[in-house]
């Protein structure tokens, strides 16, 4: 289980927080989606969930800290965060090292990366792509993948790593439709193996059917955290910066026309 | 996980990475030692016979020439017409081409075509993660090699990236046809964007890098290497050797 009590983060340079006293609770096996307008803190919350602000990014924790397991995280490595935070970014091209000559060696790279021996780190990599269903990539150049399967790839790398817990920051942002579908069904299999996961994206439709819980951020705090139905029913949610998901919308709308959305919608 | 390893067409391809640097190392240093007509052109006639077998003769020539001639031309004409000499052969202006000058552009030219085809032949036949992978099991550092394999396969995707970016200003309405001048002026508004683009690319790529253990200390167990062998290991040696005794014999006056 991964905590985070009452954290607020400041990045080097500026004056103000960018996160204000917030709470998180990620059990194992949970998928946590989180909304929010552009600069609302998304970004920065995967950051910092996953030790890369302040280990890498810099800046400063002013209030509260993150435990894992029960133990507080707080001062240690980052290549010790790897192992229980795996986190992936919205654009699959930045993440693909770029030194490998096959997706098999992409995926391998993080478990070679912990010293782990060649035959575990082979069981790793083809243990994580049977995973996600990509066993058929193994031997493409990462550079050829279309970005549903770039992202796919990435999700593999991370997991290879085995960590109990990942962080995705808008992972479908850059995909078409189908790349996105295929990303959320990925995720939901992950989840399946006892992985947590916490999601960060705008497109609250593919949320809604993914997530056990949803927490919305506005403005460095949280303003709401229940579940999907709960949060995405929130009439203040525009006003956060989050279009609800398209059933919400149109269930609305139906309502609005004096219509019963039982008997209109399937 | 042979098909992880990159293909090896002929015999000279399989060769160790380092035994192949071995000896482009020898051939580039040994054709500027040596110096003269005989040593050069032993160099490259070892070179081409290499390189036949390699199958990429023609590719070398090639690209060889290409990169030599621009050095090539101003080594002729400064050398022809400026180098003091008893022999003129014709004048040009208040310039003398001397046979001096004539023999000493020789020289010039075949060290600087031995130099290029034997880098050639390395960089032709050998895979740069290959080579690299074959340092670091030798104890070159991890990052160092990654740095290493990153800046070579960098180019790949710079030179991608450039096109597009040109593609997209070009239906802006940018020229970048026609003259010197306009292709130059054309370039301007494709560099700034891809070195602009390049650096942002790089903050996320680092946090990536990092979440899959970069930064962690000690050694790697990698998931191939190209195979080295005895017979290779004495060839390397018995290079080097020819280097130095090649070297001493040069500084005594011998050759």
């Amino acid at each position: 289980m991964l905590e985070l009590s009452g954290v607020s983060y400041r990045y080097a340079g500026y004056p103000d927080p960018v996160l204000h006293d917030v709470d998180l609770t990620l059990a194992d096996g949970e998928i946590v989606g989180v909304v929010g307008a552009n600069e609302s803190g998304k970004s920065t919350l995967c950051l910092v969930v996953s030790g890369l602000a302040p280990g890498s990014v810099g800046g400063q924790l002013t209030g509260g800290g993150l435990s894992i397991d029960g133990q507080p995280m707080a001062g240690r490595p980052l290549h010790e965060f790897v192992t229980r935070v795996g986190i992936g970014f919205q654009n699959p091209a930045t993440q693909l090292s770029g030194v490998t000559g096959s997706v098999f060696e992409e995926v391998a790279l993080g478990p070679m990366n912990l010293g782990a021996s060649r035959r575990d780190t082979v069981q790793r990599t083809r243990q994580a792509l049977a995973t996600l269903g990509i066993e058929g990539l193994a031997e493409r150049a990462p550079r050829r993948l279309s970005g549903g399967q770039a992202q796919l790839v990435v999700l593999a790398s991370l997991l290879a790593m085995r960590p109990g817990h990942l962080v995705l920051d808008e992972p479908t942002a850059q995909l078409d439709p189908e790349g996105s579908l295929l990303v959320a069904s990925a995720l939901r299999e992950l989840a399946a193996t006892g992985t947590a996961l916490l999601v960060a994206e705008h497109k609250t439709d593919i949320l809604e059917g993914l997530c056990t819980r949803i927490m919305a951020l506005a403005d460095g705090r949280t303003v709401a955290d229940g579940a999907p139905a709960e949060v995405f029913g929130d009439a203040r949610l525009t006003d956060w910066g989050v279009d609800p998901p398209a059933r919400i919308r149109l269930d609305r709308l139906v309502r609005e026309r004096g219509l019963d959305p039982a008997q209109v919608l399937p | 996980m042979s098909r992880l390893v990159p293909a090896t067409p002929t015999a000279f391809h399989r060769l160790n990475p380092l035994t192949k640097v071995t000896l482009a190392t020898t051939g580039s240093v040994g054709a500027v030692i040596v110096g003269g007509y005989l040593g050069p052109l032993t160099i490259l006639g070892v070179m081409i016979a290499l390189a036949a077998q390699a199958g990429v003769l023609r590719a070398l020539l090639r690209a060889s020439l290409f990169l030599t001639l621009p050095l090539a031309i101003s080594v002729v004409l400064v050398s022809v017409f400026t180098r003091a000499g008893t022999t003129v052969l014709f004048q040009v202006g208040p310039f003398d081409a001397t046979m001096e000058g004539v023999d000493f552009a020789g020289q010039t030219l075949v060290r600087l075509l031995a130099i290029s085809m034997s880098i050639g032949l390395f960089v032709m036949t050998t895979e740069p993660r290959a080579f690299v992978f074959d340092l670091e099991r030798r104890g070159v550092p991890p990052r160092a090699a990654f740095v290493a394999v990153a800046t070579i396969e960098a180019v790949p995707t710079l030179i991608e990236r450039a096109g597009v970016i040109g593609e997209s200003q070009r239906a802006r309405g940018l020229d970048t046809e026609g003259s010197l001048r306009a292709r130059l002026r054309g370039l301007i508004p494709i560099v700034a964007p891809l070195i602009l683009g390049s650096l942002t690319d790089v903050e996320e790529r680092s946090l990536a890098l990092e979440s899959r253990a970069f930064s962690r200390p000690g050694r790697r167990h990698l998931l191939w290497t190209m195979p080295d062998s005895s017979p290779e290991r004495v060839l390397r040696w018995a290079l080097v050797l020819v280097l130095v005794l090649a070297g001493i014999a040069r500084i005594t006056g011998r050759i």
